[in-house]
Order: C-alpha cells, then structure tokens, then sequence
C-alpha cells in the first residue's frame, strides 16, 4: 500500500500546478460550506432557543382535538355518531385542582394554571387587542423566563391588590402608557376593569411584546365572570425535547388538547428543516463541481501516465491496484482540501462570529449567530472525501481495466 | 521437465471489424536456460507471441502453460501473480517510472512481491545495478542516463525478483551498436544462470544468429524452429 501511495503522490507532484486548483476548489466548497452551516444552524439554534425561553413548553387548553366521545358511544359499543365538533364556548380545564395535582405527580417540570381572556386594552382612546392570561405569579416565574424580560416593575407586583397588570413595552408604546398608569382592560364578556401598570417586558418577540398582558389569576377570572375557571395550563420542562411525549400523555390522561412547543411551531420547523435540506444540496452540489476539479485532473493524470500504467501492470501489479493509485491521488487532493477547507470553515466562522448587528423586528440579534458544530465539519469533509474518492475512482477504474498491451504497442 | 512455458496451438484474433490474425496455431515450448531469438517481419506475429507468452494477452484459441499449469483459467490477478514472481519483462523502449531513481526503479517489483525487508529490497537492487554496470548511477533519475544505460535498468528491473523467464521485445531496437552488445551480452548472460531462460524478439539477425534457437514467424506462424550451440562456443571465447 505504501508503495502505491508513494507513486500516487508522485504524480500528484508532476501536477503541482493543477493538484493546487483542484485542492483549491475543494477547500472552497468545504470552507464555505462550513462557514454557510454554522450561520444557518446559528441562526435556527437561536430563534428556537428564543421560542421555547418565550413559550411553555407544553401548554394545554381546555379544547378538545375531536368531538368528546358522547355517552351513548361509550355505554353502547354500536352507536356511532357523527357531525359533532367541539364545543364553541370552551367551559374551562374542569376540576383543575385534580388536573394540576394529577399533573404535578409526574410531570418532570413546572406547572402553572392561568386563564386566558381575549380582550382590549384601552389607553387614552387608543384601543389594541390583547390578550390577557391570568396567573398566580409564583407559579408564573417557574414556567416562563419572563422575569428575565422585565425592564421595569415586576410579576410580584401583582400580587400587591386591586386590578395591576405586567404589559409588553411594545404594548405600552403603542398606548402610549407607561409605569403607574391605568389601562383599561375589558374583556370579550363585557365586563372591564382599569388595571394599573406595574410592570414593563420585553421579550423581543413582538407578537408576545405587542399583545400580552398579565394580571392576578382572580383578576382575569373576574373579567371573564368565571370564578374559578381554568382555561391553560402551562409546563416548563427541565428538557425542552421531552416536551412531544409529555404532551401527549397529559393528552391522554386529562383529554383535553396538550400542545408542546414544537408542534405549536410545526411550521417553522420544518421551514427550517425545509432550509436545512437546501443548505447541505447546495452543499453537495458545490462539492461535486469541486469534485469535477478533481476527476479532471486525475483522468489527466491517467491519460498521461497511461505508460506507467501498462509498465505497472507488466510487472504484476492487479487492476486493483492501478485503481487504489488513481483513487488514492482523488482522496488525497480530497482529503487535503478537506483539511484545509475545514481550517477555513473554522476562520470563517470565527470571523462571523464577530459581526455584530441590531434589529428591532421579530427578534433581537446583537450579533451574527453561529454554531460550532463538529457534525459540520465531519458531513463536509466527508462528503468532499467520498467526491473526491469517487471522481477519481471513474478515470482510475477506466485506466485499470486498459489492455497494457494495446499502450506497449502504441508506445513502441 | 516441465517447460518453463509453453504456448499449444495458440491463436489469436483482434476482433475488429474485419479480424485480424496475429498469431495463429503456434505450438512452442522455451525449457529453461535458453536463449531464444523470436524473429520474423514487420507484422509477422512476434511480439504478439511474446505477449501471449508473458500472459500480457490471452490468446483466441489454444493455451499458455506457465511451468506446465495451464493459465487460460486464471483470472486476472493470478495472471499478474505470475508476472510479478515468474516473469520479467524488457522492452524495446525502457519504460522506467521518470519520477523514481534507478534505485526505486528497480525496487518497484520487489516492493509489490514484499518478500524482502526494506534493507533487503535496496541491498538487492543495489547489487543487481552495479552487475549491470550501474553502480555510480543508482540514485539518478532515468532521464539522466543514457539509453543504453536506461535499458540496463529495465534489464535490472526485470531481474528484480529473480524470475525464471525473461521476455523482451527488441530491447535493443532503440540502441546504438556499442549499447545493443552491451544489453545482448548481459540478456545473453543472464540465460543458463540458475535456469533462466530469456526469449528475446529481434529485427537483429545477427544477435539471432548467436542465441541457442532461433524461432522464425511468417504471418503468425512458426516457420522455423532452429537449434544451434553457437552461444555456448562463442561464452566461451567471450570468457
């Protein structure tokens, strides 16, 4: 094997000039690609950190995903009924005492029960839809990082009498209200109260930062004129992964419909997923132009040495091995470029790293998000690797099966 | 004994469009220690037998046998098996790998065999070179030699694993006179050692005259096959 490398290289050697353009595009394409994956994946990483620091991880509603199975289905197993929907006028988490004790027997986080009420925040005769969720601060701090988000007051605030409310600076903006002031707060039943303000978030989503508004648990429930009532339920997991089969049991013990964080955001997930598939076929298809570098030079190389090859072959040496030469001298150039394609990545996205940016739209980004990933360089090296081994095996495969013969007779 | 090789009604047919004929029924045994001289015409089938024999080709028709086994058979690597431990090649152009010294040159084929340890590989070769003449010049590169002293080299790599058969094809067509008695007297030479033989395909009728048997091809096929013991008379006067 040494001694096949050794001739490889030599003719690696005698091509100096085009071996450097061929390592060239490989370092390129892998350096690039790195570069390219560590900002793509940088970016996704941080938008679903901030989506899952912004939003239980599961959450469930007193809604039902299909028809509640009527009791003549459950008493007759021959009864079948159809054309029911789910009801219009949620009635609230029945017994949420027993949910959330039930709950909290196995659920490896935190739980926290609120009511949401839609309504309309009124400031000075200006109206904005919101949506209030009552909570009992305590509980709240466990299940969500808001506390993290407060720019001014704060949730135990609220705990302080009388109708307060925590709003969204955004919110507040647009209100024009600030600290200490009273906003309006009327619910979709009718019933409004004047809340006062003490407390300012800012999440840096702007649905959340323009819309919600938190107030006492009881407060909401007075708005909505359901005492006692339930209607969200939200957990905070120790590890956001498990949010899926947590959903899905608490589904299925209580009934009621239990979404996790990541179907709420099917969508943007699978855009990202989506992204992902384009990045690495964008990937793949610079590696194979790099790869065509490659097959170029190493079928040069096999044409120009096509004497050496016969020669070769004279002496004894297998087809076998005339190939692991012409591939040996692809996965070198691959393997080289690889190398150095991955210090690039590297430098690449170092570099990236350091730019610094300002948005005040979706999200807050201070600097250009990137990832350091091994699995990123491991899938660009290899596939430069296999690419290279591949280009170079067609011409080699080519040269190994040539007739020595018809060469030494060319020759002579 | 069993020959060394041995082509039995041998035949083989390029097949073009109109096929062409290269060599056709030819019976031929080479026992070892012989010098043999393979002449003819341009055309006339020579090096294609040279070929068959060194199972660079396989024939059409009939079979080689390579110390009395049959090779028709054998698959392609056991065929370059054979090459490597029993057959060395030389041929008219040296055809040594410009980018190895002489050294490395000759060491290629014991390096693929691996049977000797590194040291052993380059004490060997060296001691081949400087049989041949070429002991100041084992680390050059082949094209600072001469042609004639390029030719030795191929002479030396085929000798490298010490195989019994040794075919070469006109390996002194490209020499001048002085280099041509150079390379015969060694081929020459090597023969009857250890039972080497060597089959050498020659234009040179003169070179023809002197080697033990002379096997004439017209049209690809034998049309003599002549004796003689003129070699031996003539090692003696060179000694």
């Amino acid at each position: 094997m040494r001694l096949l490398l050794e001739i490889a290289l030599t003719h690696i050697r005698g091509r100096a000039r085009q071996t450097v353009v061929s390592v060239a595009g490989v370092t390129l394409g892998v350096g690039f690609a790195i570069g390219m994956a560590a900002l793509m994946q940088g970016s996704q990483d941080e938008f679903v950190t901030t989506l899952i620091d912004a939003m239980p991880h599961v959450q469930i509603t007193d809604e039902t995903r299909t028809p509640r199975t009527q009791p003549a289905e459950r008493i007759y197993g021959a009864v079948e009924i159809h054309g029911l929907k789910p009801r219009d006028d949620p009635r609230g988490i029945l017994n949420p005492v027993e949910a959330m004790t039930g709950l909290r027997s196995w659920v490896p986080g935190a739980i926290s029960a609120g009511l949401r009420v839609s309504g309309v925040a009124r400031y000075g005769g200006t109206d904005r839809g919101v949506s209030i969720l009552g909570i009992e601060p305590a509980d709240e701090l466990q299940v969500s990082k808001v506390a993290e988000d407060i720019i001014a007051g704060g949730l135990s605030d609220l705990v302080g009498g009388g109708f307060a409310a925590v709003i969204g600076d955004s919110l507040a903006e647009r209100l024009g209200a600030g600290m200490g002031d009273s906003i309006r707060l009327s619910a979709s039943t009718g019933v409004a109260r004047n809340f006062k303000i003490v407390g300012l978030f800012h999440t840096g989503v702007v649905a959340t930062d323009e819309t919600l508004v938190y107030v006492r648990l009881k407060s909401a429930q007075v708005l909505a004129g359901r005492q006692n009532a339930v209607n969200d339920i939200r957990i905070r997991l120790g590890d956001p992964d498990a949010a899926p089969a947590v959903a899905a049991r608490a589904e299925e013990l209580l009934g009621l419909k239990a979404v996790s964080w990541q179907e709420a955001n099917e969508s943007i997930l699978e855009a990202f997923a989506v992204r992902n598939i384009i990045m690495y076929t964008v990937v793949a298809a610079i590696l194979v132009v790099a790869g065509f570098g490659i097959f170029n030079i190493v079928s040069i190389i096999t044409h120009e040495k096509a004497r050496d090859i016969a020669i070769l072959k004279s002496i004894g040496f297998r087809e076998r091995d005339v190939r692991i030469v012409f591939m040996a001298e692809g996965a070198v150039m691959g393997g080289l470029g690889g190398a150095l394609g991955a210090l690039l990545g590297a430098a690449l996205t170092a570099y990236m790293g350091t730019i610094e940016f300002e948005f005040r739209e979706a999200t807050e980004v201070t600097h250009l998000p990137v990832t350091w990933n091994w699995i990123h360089y491991a899938i660009a090296a290899s596939l430069a690797l296999v690419t290279a081994a591949l280009a170079g095996y067609l011409p080699a495969r080519k040269a190994a099966q040539g007739n020595p013969v018809d060469i030494i007779r060319g020759a002579t | 004994m069993a020959p060394l090789v041995e082509a039995r009604g041998v035949t083989r047919v390029l097949p073009l469009t109109v096929p062409v004929t290269l060599v056709e029924g030819v019976d031929l045994a080479i026992g070892p220690g012989e010098l043999v001289a393979i002449t003819g015409p341009s055309g006339s089938g020579k090096s294609s037998l040279l070929y068959l024999l060194g199972l660079l080709d396989s024939p059409t028709e009939g079979e080689v046998l390579i110390d009395g086994a049959p090779t028709h058979a054998m698959s392609t690597d056991q065929r370059a098996a054979l090459r490597l431990e029993r057959i060395g090649f030389v041929f008219q152009f040296h055809f040594l790998l410009p980018e190895f010294s002489v050294l490395g040159n000759v060491a290629i084929p014991m390096r693929r065999l691996g049977r000797l340890a590194p040291g052993d590989i380059e004490a060997r070769a060296a001691s081949i070179l400087t049989r041949l003449g070429l002991g100041d010049h084992m680390h050059k590169r082949p094209d600072q030699l001469s042609g004639g002293q390029r030719q030795r080299v191929a002479v030396a790599r085929a000798l490298a694993n010490d195989p019994p058969l040794i075919l070469a094809d006109e390996p002194t067509g490209s020499l001048d006179s002085a280099a041509s008695e150079q390379v015969f007297e060694i081929l020459a030479g090597i023969a009857g050692q250890a039972g080497k033989s060597v089959v050498a395909v020659t234009h040179d009728i003169d070179m023809a005259e002197r080697m033990d048997r002379r096997v004439h091809l017209v049209d690809g096929r034998i049309v003599s096959d002549e004796r003689r013991s003129t070699r031996s008379e003539g090692k003696e006067a060179r000694t």
